[in-house]
């Protein structure tokens, strides 16, 4: 078929760019899968627990809102159900980034022309991408499988194809959305955009229902891994929609991807004014930056309001065991459960909002590499009045989306007003360090600007994974998200809050510093 | 007055490579100065060091009066630059991409930016990347015509215009002198330099090699000689400046330095001359000759 020729030579290709983005995040996912039987046998070590459990999360709508409900007290029941909405969103997540990487990426760049006339088919390049995103999910199966067999081998098959099966459903969306779209930037947005819908059909479904049959769970391939039932009698059957969704959207895919120019979309870029209003490197950042911001705060806003609505619910769950009531006291706050709940999922957006102070501030790098900066530093712009453009945004941004979070908690909650969005500004301190030391890496060494993401990356694994794992004091000490205060409900400190602000503020200064000396690169 | 631009002894090193290697170049001001020299030579790195975004590992350079680094922000409002490969933003249109750079510059002229845009018949309302590699061109040299500035640093401006684009290119550069203004002029295309430049430089490997006239530089070139001899050639082999001499009984070939043409044209003389043609050296054997120079 000569539509597909080159596909090999391709996707190799595609795995030799991929060698490490796929290898981590396949392993960050995978070690958060296989950590948790280990995790769950120390909190319910008993089958009576586990029962307990099983019945208390049955009952209790705000929490299958927010994991989906359980449907077995076994062990590796459990642990489809604790990581089973994470798990299926990382590999979603990775299969997105896969594909929108090889395909609108590269038209966009203009790399894909040079590929494109070459002996290479008209669709290799989105096969190639698709077959990448296979690999990736095929790894991920197998390990998890692999590491998952000691409890029980069909479970752990079925929940590692299912993982599997939603990272592929979201690399086809992926794909469709990169004909669409001329932008990179925004295929990535509105994939991500989807899968937040299939979360919060889920949500929506699950909390309605305890067995996950409402129509909402079963429109959402999140819904689908959990009524895969893994581990619980598995409906094998299920993963026939995964494989007709990964086929229909192929077909969808390629479908549009023969019908269209190289570069170009279905939805065509309109034309702009003739004549421009922005007269400063700062209208041109807020320009630039203003889709993000906007998207962020949307989702930070809904995503207050879910949680602000679970949270009564919520804590009555959690009041019942006794170490999950530990668990939730060490994430969140030591007095009311309320209290411990909202701090827990404060400071979860808190954690979130440093993966969008890094993305803000590496636009920098992006504009140098890409050769747009140049131009502009050409003219009557200091490098440091550019980079404040950009990087008030960045910390700027920062907190106008914890606000909008508070507001979402305060207006979902409908109580403590006041202590809330303290609680969501007081996450700031962290989140600009963590934009700090991007800012620190991008001045200081541009090459290694991207590491930044690794800051990020380290940040949320321990304050997601660490409190539940016992990581020893000192690892938690290294997030600066374990030295703020739990609010609502704790002690306000300010020692540490003004240690950490101070702290950030040195590191834009460094950053500042080393940009100013340093050769802008090309 | 001060020269718009003084460069001397210019260092720099990115790693192991030595990019810049005592670089050399002055440039008057009111005058169209090409800058000339192989992939590779530094001509770019040269320009970036000039505009602050690369700082020099050692000499010096003074650019409007001022240093390039450390005042770049004052020396960047009098100067206007359009880079080889411009990289617009997707979602902005050609027209505002115009209006910004002007007002981060000294200003723009709204009448010129008029002008211009019609002239080199750009569709201002297009975005980013809908714009074909010229027009992505025309939407910085549009900018940079139109803005009030006194010095223009120009690198390879004109890759991917078409003929036609390339003549109103011309003609704008000639406006610009008129005006007084300055122009640093990269290039490879030999007949725009030709045509546009009242001196050139020419480096090579990080080094100025050659700078001056167009007039200054032909004179130190080599001229091909034929002719047609009534008698055997004489001596010809030791006069100095002589090269690629061949001789064919009573025809003699070679190549002579153009300073050196007198005393050659006195030796067959001395043999008497049947015929004789002489061509003076194409700006593209002196362009190919400092370019090779390492090669051979």
């Amino acid at each position: 078929m000569t539509a597909l020729a080159g596909t090999g030579t391709l996707t190799r290709f595609a795995l030799r760019r991929d060698r490490v983005l796929i290898p981590v995040w396949v392993a960050v996912n995978t070690l958060m899968v296989l950590s948790m039987p280990t995790t769950l046998k120390g909190l319910y070590s008993t089958p009576v627990e586990r029962a307990d459990l099983l019945r208390q999360m049955s009952a209790n709508s705000s929490f299958r809102a927010l994991i989906g409900p359980v449907f077995d007290d076994s062990l590796g029941a459990l642990t489809a159900w604790r990581v089973g909405v994470f798990a299926g969103g990382l590999a979603a997540v990775t299969a997105l980034l896969v594909v929108v990487r090889h395909t609108r990426d590269e038209e966009e760049s203009g790399r894909q022309e040079l590929i494109a006339s070459g002996a290479v088919g008209r669709r290799a390049s989105l096969t190639a991408a698709l077959l990448a995103a296979g690999v990736a999910n095929a790894v991920l199966a197998l390990l998890v499988t692999a590491g998952l067999a000691g409890q029980g081998v069909a479970g752990a098959a079925a929940f590692g194809l299912g993982l599997a099966g939603v990272g592929m459903v979201f690399a086809t969306m992926a794909a469709i959305v990169a004909q669409l779209t001329e932008s990179a930037r925004l295929t990535r947005g509105l994939t991500a955009a989807v899968l937040g819908a299939a979360f919060v059909l889920r949500a929506a479904g699950d909390s309605a229902t305890d067995d996950g049959s409402s129509v909402l769970t079963w429109v959402s391939p999140l819904g689908w891994l959990e009524n895969l039932r893994a581990f619980a009698d598995e409906r094998w059957w299920v993963l026939g929609l995964f494989a007709g969704a990964v086929a229909v959207q192929a077909a969808v895919a390629y479908g549009l991807a023969g019908r269209r120019d190289v570069g170009m979309s279905f939805l065509p870029t309109r034309p702009g004014p003739a004549a421009g209003r922005l007269a400063s490197a700062g209208a041109l950042a807020r320009r630039l930056q203003r889709g993000g911001v906007l998207g962020w705060s949307v989702g930070f806003f809904l995503a207050g309001v879910v949680y602000g609505g679970l949270t009564d619910g919520a804590a009555d769950l959690v009041a019942d065991n006794a170490r999950a009531r530990e668990i939730f006291e060490r994430m969140g706050g030591q007095s009311g459960l309320t209290d411990a709940f909202l701090a827990a999922m404060v400071g979860m957006l808190g954690l979130i909002a440093s993966l969008y102070v890094v993305a803000s501030v590496l636009r920098l790098h992006g504009e140098e590499t890409s050769g747009r900066a140049e131009p502009v530093l050409a003219n009557a712009v200091g490098r440091l009045r550019w980079a404040a453009g950009h990087l008030l945004i960045a910390f700027g941004g920062a907190a106008l989306i914890m606000l909008l979070a508070g507001l979402g908690f305060v207006a979902g909650y409908g109580k403590e007003a006041g202590p809330i969005l303290a609680a969501c500004l007081v996450q700031l301190p962290a989140v600009w360090v963590v934009g700090g030391l991007a800012v620190l890496l991008y001045g200081t060494a541009p090459r290694l600007a991207p590491a930044a993401w690794g800051v990020a990356g380290a940040v949320l694994l321990i304050g997601w994974i660490g409190p539940a794992l016992d990581a020893p004091q000192f690892v938690l000490d290294l997030s600066p998200f374990g030295h703020l205060p739990k609010l609502p409900g704790g002690e306000m400190s300010w020692g540490p809050v003004g240690v950490l602000a101070a702290l950030a503020g040195v590191l834009v200064a460094g950053g500042l510093a080393g940009l100013r000396r340093r050769d802008m690169t090309t | 007055m001060t020269k718009a631009i003084t460069v001397s002894g210019l260092h720099k090193s990115f790693g192991r490579t030595h990019a810049l290697d005592g670089l050399d170049l002055e440039v008057e001001r009111g005058e169209v100065h090409g800058f000339l020299g192989p992939n590779g030579a530094g001509k770019s790195t040269t320009l970036r060091v000039l505009l602050g975004l690369l700082r020099a590992d050692a000499g010096a350079a003074q650019i409007l009066g001022r240093d390039p680094w450390s005042d770049a922000v004052e020396v960047h409002r009098r100067i206007a630059y359009v880079p080889g490969d411009v990289t617009l933003w997707r979602n902005l249109s050609g027209g505002e991409v115009i209006d910004l750079y002007g007002r981060l510059r000294g200003g723009l002229d709204p009448a010129r930016r008029a002008d211009l845009i019609d002239r080199f018949e750009l569709d201002p309302t297009k975005k980013g990347r809908t714009y074909s590699k010229g027009n992505r061109q025309k939407v910085a040299l549009v900018a940079a015509f139109a803005s009030d500035v006194d010095l223009l640093i120009l690198d390879e401006p004109t890759s991917g215009l078409d003929p036609l684009m390339e003549e109103v290119f011309q003609r704008c550069v000639e406006e610009e002198r008129d005006r007084g203004r300055t122009v640093l002029l990269s290039s490879h295309i030999l007949s725009e330099v030709e045509e546009l430049c009242d001196r050139v430089s020419i480096i090579r490997k990080g080094r100025t090699v050659e700078s001056g006239s167009l007039a200054d530089l032909r004179h130190l070139t080599r001229t091909s000689v034929r002719a047609e001899l009534a008698g055997p050639p004489n001596g010809l082999a030791h006069l100095p400046g002589v090269h690629d001499l061949d001789v064919q009984g009573r025809r003699v070939r070679l190549q002579v330095d153009t300073d050196k043409l007198d005393a050659v044209l006195r030796s067959l003389t001395d043999s008497g001359v049947r015929s004789l043609t002489s061509t003076p050296p194409t700006l593209e054997e002196l362009f190919l000759r400092h370019y090779q120079e390492e090669a051979r």
